[in-house]
């Protein structure tokens, strides 16, 4: 053939890019373990870890969704808030039965909340995967209010008969006089006694990373993203549509689970408001700055949009200000024609080096 | 236009048609009878016929409109008919999808090119070769000797089918990136990697420059033989349909007007008249 076509290296990109993205969350742990060895870390700073961990987790599942799916969700943090709460829940129960370590009790309820998330993402899932684009987005979006109202009017306590469940106030449980209410209404979980730790935050990034990326690697991966790319040819090649847009649907819910369970059992008191549109969308900004379908860039978008509020807190009157300015300019620098050009540039002279030229 | 030497003998088969001697102990591989769609209240295709043969290589060919496409949309389910039956390599398709129908061994390249633009060539490849790569996620994710075996198979696989059109060297390049004419070739490897028992091309030759369409040609004849299907192609290109093709079947307003062999096609006046229009006046 006479056409000029350039070819990379015979370098396996995947692979390549994946162990950036481990090696992105170590040195991110190791940093932190330094500061925090040397005194360095306000404790503002230090609030914001397991937060930061969750966000992460909840941006690279939304990620699977929008980025190699294709499908816009804007239901996220009502997966969250399932996994938090059915945690808070779980943890709670063995708290009273006497399980006091922190590290089993994070275990269970991260595996349960997961679990539980999954649940929500299939019976989401199976009316709402027939829909396409918009549609899709405005089923999600009215997910996530309609699980943050039933948590709304849940109440949960519990006792040595075990769980008991009420929907319109504690004195409906049918609670005995020494048990505990784990879950008071609009109030939300209170009482939580924290179990999750930095280092388990850090665990589970890296997990839920595994897993993206072997996914995405592999014949699962490559048929979620024939949909993405072209449906009708994925169905012409045989490709199960609904299968494999189920299974990366109810994956991410999994994963926004577990990020909910790991950030409801930092905190003392968690109010189902607190998983409303906004923070769907709070993840969705994250996605999108760091660019739709790269992990490397929601994990550092995530990281960086989480502690920027932070940061900002003496400037107080105009923080808020600041944070929408810096988005607008990442909008900006990543879409703007010339600095997209001068990013292919870059990269290409970075390519030309390493890869050789053939053909050209 | 080219008269082929060696004309095919055809037999009749019990059913809609006639199919090659060569392929007469084996059965139709695609057999369609009184096939029919209605859009509302326009009837798109009506009573369409066809049995094509084991290793035949069959034609369809007509002016434009005249339900072409319509009728490999039937053929491989992304309409379902309103009438008539389809059969595939002995199975009945009716309530079958697009997906089944390709599992059952019907392929298909689109005329409006439908790559997966932001994955690489051999990914495109592998796509096609998904439901024959024997490992489950569980596998993929813990990246379990399974997965490792299987995807080594698949990438010889892949590269083996693209050799085909000489385009190994491609794999790694996005497949957006392609030229024109690669993209077409790379579209009928997919469908092939699919494993089919008849594979449908649409307006293969579109684009095509005298010589690439050559090749082409020979790629046909070629894939027929080393994978032993049948062929059936839209082309508008009377070259390459006169060229290859053992049988053809002429459309227009959604009927069959012709069947036939290319020399009875060339001398058909109801064909001549559906290109050329009506001669005399009426």
């Amino acid at each position: 053939m006479g056409e000029k076509i350039r070819l990379l290296g015979k370098t396996n990109k995947h692979s390549l890019r994946g162990l950036i993205n481990y090696g992105i969350i170590v040195v991110f742990f190791a940093v932190i373990t330094l500061l925090k060895s040397a005194g360095l870390l306000t404790n503002a700073l230090e609030g914001q870890l397991i937060p930061i961990c969750a966000y992460i987790i909840m941006a690279l599942s939304l990620n699977l969704v929008v980025g190699i799916s294709g499908e816009l969700s804007l239901g996220h943090a009502g997966f969250m808030s399932v996994g938090a709460f059915s945690g808070i829940i779980v943890a709670g129960a063995m708290k009273y039965s006497g399980v006091n370590a922190n590290a089993p009790r994070l275990i269970v309820a991260v595996i349960v909340g997961a679990i539980m998330a999954g649940i929500a993402g299939i019976l989401i899932g199976i009316p709402v995967l027939r829909l396409r684009g918009d549609y899709l987005a405005i089923v999600t979006l009215a997910f996530g209010e309609i699980i943050k109202n039933i948590l709304n009017c849940l109440y949960v306590g519990v006792d040595a008969k075990g769980l008991h469940f009420s929907v319109t106030d504690e004195a409906h449980m049918d609670m005995a006089a020494n048990g505990t209410t784990l879950v008071r209404g609009p109030m939300g979980a209170v009482g939580v006694s924290k179990a999750s730790t930095f280092i388990a935050g850090i665990i589970l990034i890296i997990l839920v990373l595994f897993v993206i990326q072997n996914m995405v690697n592999s014949r699962t991966g490559r048929a979620i993203m024939a949909i993405r790319d072209n449906r009708i040819a994925a169905e012409a090649s045989g490709i199960n549509v609904t299968k494999y847009k189920m299974i990366a649907f109810v994956s991410s819910a999994v994963m926004a689970g577990a990020a909910g369970v790991l950030y409801g059992l930092n905190y003392s008191t968690v109010a189902p408001k607190k998983f409303d549109f906004n923070t769907s969308i709070l993840v969705l900004v994250f996605v999108v700055l760091g660019g739709i379908g790269n992990m490397t860039g929601s994990i550092i978008a995530a990281a960086v949009l989480t502690v920027l509020p932070e940061l900002l807190r003496q400037f107080q009157d105009y923080r808020m200000l600041v944070y929408a300015i810096v988005l607008i300019l990442v909008m900006i620098a990543t879409n703007n024609e010339k600095i997209r050009a001068l990013w292919k540039r870059v990269a290409k002279s970075f390519t030309r080096k390493k890869g050789g030229e053939v053909n050209e | 236009m080219s008269n082929n030497p060696n004309e095919t003998k055809y037999v009749e088969v019990p059913g809609p048609g006639k199919i090659p001697e060569r392929d007469k102990d084996k059965r139709p591989v695609l057999e369609a009878s009184h096939l029919g769609i209605d859009f509302g209240g326009l009837t798109a295709v009506d009573e369409f016929n066809i049995a094509i043969g084991a290793t035949e290589i069959g034609g369809l060919i007509g002016p434009n409109g005249a339900g072409k496409t319509t009728v490999f949309n039937l053929l491989t389910k992304v309409y379902q008919p309103t009438r008539g039956v389809i059969m595939l390599d002995g199975k009945d398709t009716h309530g079958m999808n697009t997906t089944q129908a390709n599992q059952a061994g019907i392929a298909r390249t689109f005329q409006n090119i439908r790559l997966f633009d932001k994955l690489t060539v051999e990914e495109n490849v592998k796509i096609g070769l998904h439901n024959s790569i024997g490992y489950h996620l569980p596998s993929a994710v813990l990246r379990l000797p399974g997965y490792w075996k299987e995807e080594k198979k698949a990438h010889d696989k892949a590269l083996e089918l693209l050799d085909i059109f000489d385009m190994a060297d491609l794999a790694d390049v996005k497949a957006s990136s392609l030229p024109y004419g690669a993209q077409r070739r790379l579209e009928i490897v997919r469908a092939l990697a699919t494993n089919p028992k008849v594979l449908l091309l649409d307006e293969p030759a579109a684009g095509m420059n005298p010589s690439e369409t050559e090749e082409l040609m020979n790629n046909i004849r070629k894939i027929r033989d080393t994978f032993n299907i049948a062929v059936l192609l839209i082309e508008h290109d009377m070259k390459l349909v006169m060229g290859i093709c053992e049988n053809i079947i002429v459309l227009n307003f959604g009927k069959i007007i012709a069947k036939g062999t290319p020399i009875e096609i060339q001398n058909n006046p109801k064909v001549i008249e559906a290109y050329l229009g009506s001669q005399g006046e009426e």
